[in-house]
């Protein structure tokens, strides 16, 4: 069927004109339609713009145009700008706003010759851990729709895996791509901050927000990143390094590779997934590369970190809502003070409230110093820890959660639990560091997802290791039941 | 509780949110065990350590040239606001 083949074979088929766009993009369209109303991974439907990007790409293939993504249909998370469609962001505060303008990853896909289908579900401005806090309501899980997709992109996480289309947008602050990616069964790839520009990608926390790409192999990340990475004088921390070939790095072979596992990942973590981890590393043994074992001794701190230096920059962020340029305004207001704090009380959620109270708390007068200085201290010993690691090995390994995915409502109410879904994905972003996480096997019928990280820009090395892992194993090609 | 109402109260001025009779509990346990969790980072040893605000460094503020490069689209930009008069946003009287 159309929707388990993969970039490279939709691509082939686009180019030698078997199938047209458009027909592909019915063909998902189709499906979203038959399929999405049990998962709710879409906040927004673009059939109708989607059918004209089709006939346009039809329109250069005719032409004897080719590239890799001309004709591809994709998802965007409902964070990036897109001029002219809603951008909500999973929040009521943004229900009504119509971007102006299209963020940079979007203008690049666009000039790609991709085929937008619709913006995807997500946790309220990026904020959790399981696709709940969403004013649009829950995503299921497509491998059991009793259970969270992860989040906070778990809309681009279970359409990626339903095969609602080829592949999806994300972003990942504190693990947003690579946590949802795992409890989904799909690749979901974290790119160095800095590597894909955020203009216009609605901001969380500055210093650790990243866009990056969900699909169902390394390969097909590699295809996307390819089009997404590269500078953007829009962004003032986008970073003008020059953009490697990824497609072209996927085969080089593991020998000598040197792969660190993490011991720190490992302490606590329920023996049926260690083991999976443990058989990922034979699979990696077996192509050539050498495990060893290193240490990160800080990280089990990042969570901490995380928790002061995320909603102390997201309390800044979020103050430009503020009921007067755009989002929601409150009813009647008596006077400014009123309009600001209805407006905002109303416009954003319990979770968002929550982080914005938290990062107001920890920058306010008397207790900056404990909380948002030590952080940025503690961050950087992290950051340091990774250094070391990656001074004796190339990569380092491990699981990408703790447990597969939670049942809905299982975690709501208790904040602190929900943050510690994140304890193995929110170093990378700490540090700045790509990462990857690809499907490794299942515990109980829900996937498990191994994690790769790497040194600043070692892109190419991350879709390398996965996409071997990938083409020595089955699991990425696993559909969940009815999605097949 | 490390946090109380007045705490929660003053923290939410501050962020200019109006937070519901009913929420103002929820809150009040939820940001004191928030903060009680993050209290974990008063353990480690930071001496000297400098703090770090970006995760690349040696990145410096890029500037460009001082010409311009926008254009103006405020017409279209003022269409998402909830009120506007003349091109100007409307709020409620700040000056009596």
């Amino acid at each position: 069927m159309l929707h388990n083949l993969f970039i490279a074979e939709l691509a082939e088929r686009l180019s030698k004109r078997q199938i047209s766009s458009t027909e592909l993009t019915r063909h998902f369209l189709d499906r979203i339609e038959r399929l999405n109303p049990a998962l709710n991974a879409f906040i927004t439907l673009t059939a109708e713009g989607a059918l004209q990007d089709a006939a346009a790409a039809d329109l250069k293939l005719g032409k004897g145009e080719r590239g890799p993504l001309l004709g591809i249909p994709l998802i965007h998370k409902d964070i990036f700008c897109t001029d002219g469609v809603r951008t909500s962001c999973g929040s009521r505060m943004l229900d009504n706003f119509v971007a102006p303008y299209d963020a940079t990853v979007v203008t690049r896909l666009k000039a790609a010759g991709t085929v937008m289908l619709g913006k995807s579900n997500m946790d309220e401005f990026a904020m959790g851990s399981s696709n709940e806090t969403s004013f649009y309501g829950p995503v299921r899980n497509p491998w059991d729709t009793s259970m969270v997709p992860g989040g906070s992109s778990g809309g681009s996480a279970a359409a990626t895996a339903a095969r609602f289309a080829p592949f999806a947008t994300g972003t990942d602050t504190g693990g947003s791509i690579r946590q949802p990616a795992a409890l989904t069964g799909v690749t979901g790839f974290k790119p160095t901050y800095g590597r894909v520009s955020r203009y216009g990608m609605i901001a969380f926390a500055s210093s650790l927000d990243q866009a990056g790409v969900f699909a169902r192999s390394a390969a097909d990340a590699a295809a996307v990143l390819q089009v997404m990475a590269g500078f953007d004088p829009k962004d003032s921390t986008s970073v003008d390094v020059p953009v490697p070939d990824y497609p072209a790095a996927l085969e080089a072979p593991l020998q000598g590779l040197k792969i660190g596992l993490l011991r720190e990942f490992f302490e606590g973590l329920e023996a049926r997934n260690a083991s999976l981890i443990q058989d990922t590393l034979k699979v990696y043994r077996s192509l050539g590369a050498e495990t060893v074992e290193v240490s990160l001794p800080s990280l089990p701190l990042s969570v901490p970190t995380y928790y002061v230096v995320a909603p102390a920059e997201c309390s800044s962020n979020l103050s430009r809502f503020d009921g007067v340029r755009f989002g929601h305004r409150c009813q009647n207001p008596v006077d400014l003070m009123d309009l600001y704090k209805r407006s905002r009380g109303e416009g954003f959620g319990a979770e968002v409230k929550r982080r914005i109270m938290t990062g107001t708390y920890v920058l306010s007068a008397g207790y900056f110093d404990a909380y948002y200085l030590k952080a940025q201290k503690v961050r950087r010993l992290i950051t340091d820890d990774f250094r070391a690691a990656f001074a004796k090995v190339d990569l380092v390994i491990g699981p990408t959660t703790p447990t597969p995915a939670f049942a809905i409502g299982a975690k709501v109410d208790d904040p602190v639990t929900m943050y510690l879904n994140d304890i193995y994905t929110i170093g990378a972003n700490l540090a700045g560091l790509p990462g990857v996480s690809v499907p490794c096997g299942f515990v109980d019928e829900l996937p498990v997802g191994l994690q790769l990280v790497g040194p600043h820009f070692a892109e190419a090395k991350l879709l390398n290791a996965a996409h071997q892992f990938q083409q020595a194993t089955e699991w990425h090609k696993q559909a969940p039941g009815g999605y097949e | 509780m490390i946090l109380t109402r007045q705490d929660v109260e003053k923290i939410a001025h501050l962020a200019r949110l109006s937070i519901t009779e009913q929420e103002m509990p929820v809150y009040v346990t939820s940001l004191s065990s928030i903060v009680n969790f993050v209290d974990e980072l008063s353990r480690a040893q930071t001496g000297d350590v400098l703090p770090m605000a970006h995760p690349l460094d040696g990145q410096h503020q890029r500037v460009r040239a001082d010409v311009v490069t926008e254009s103006d689209h405020h017409d279209k930009y003022q269409t998402n606001a909830p009120a506007v008069t003349a091109g100007l946003y409307v709020v409620p009287r700040v000056i009596e």
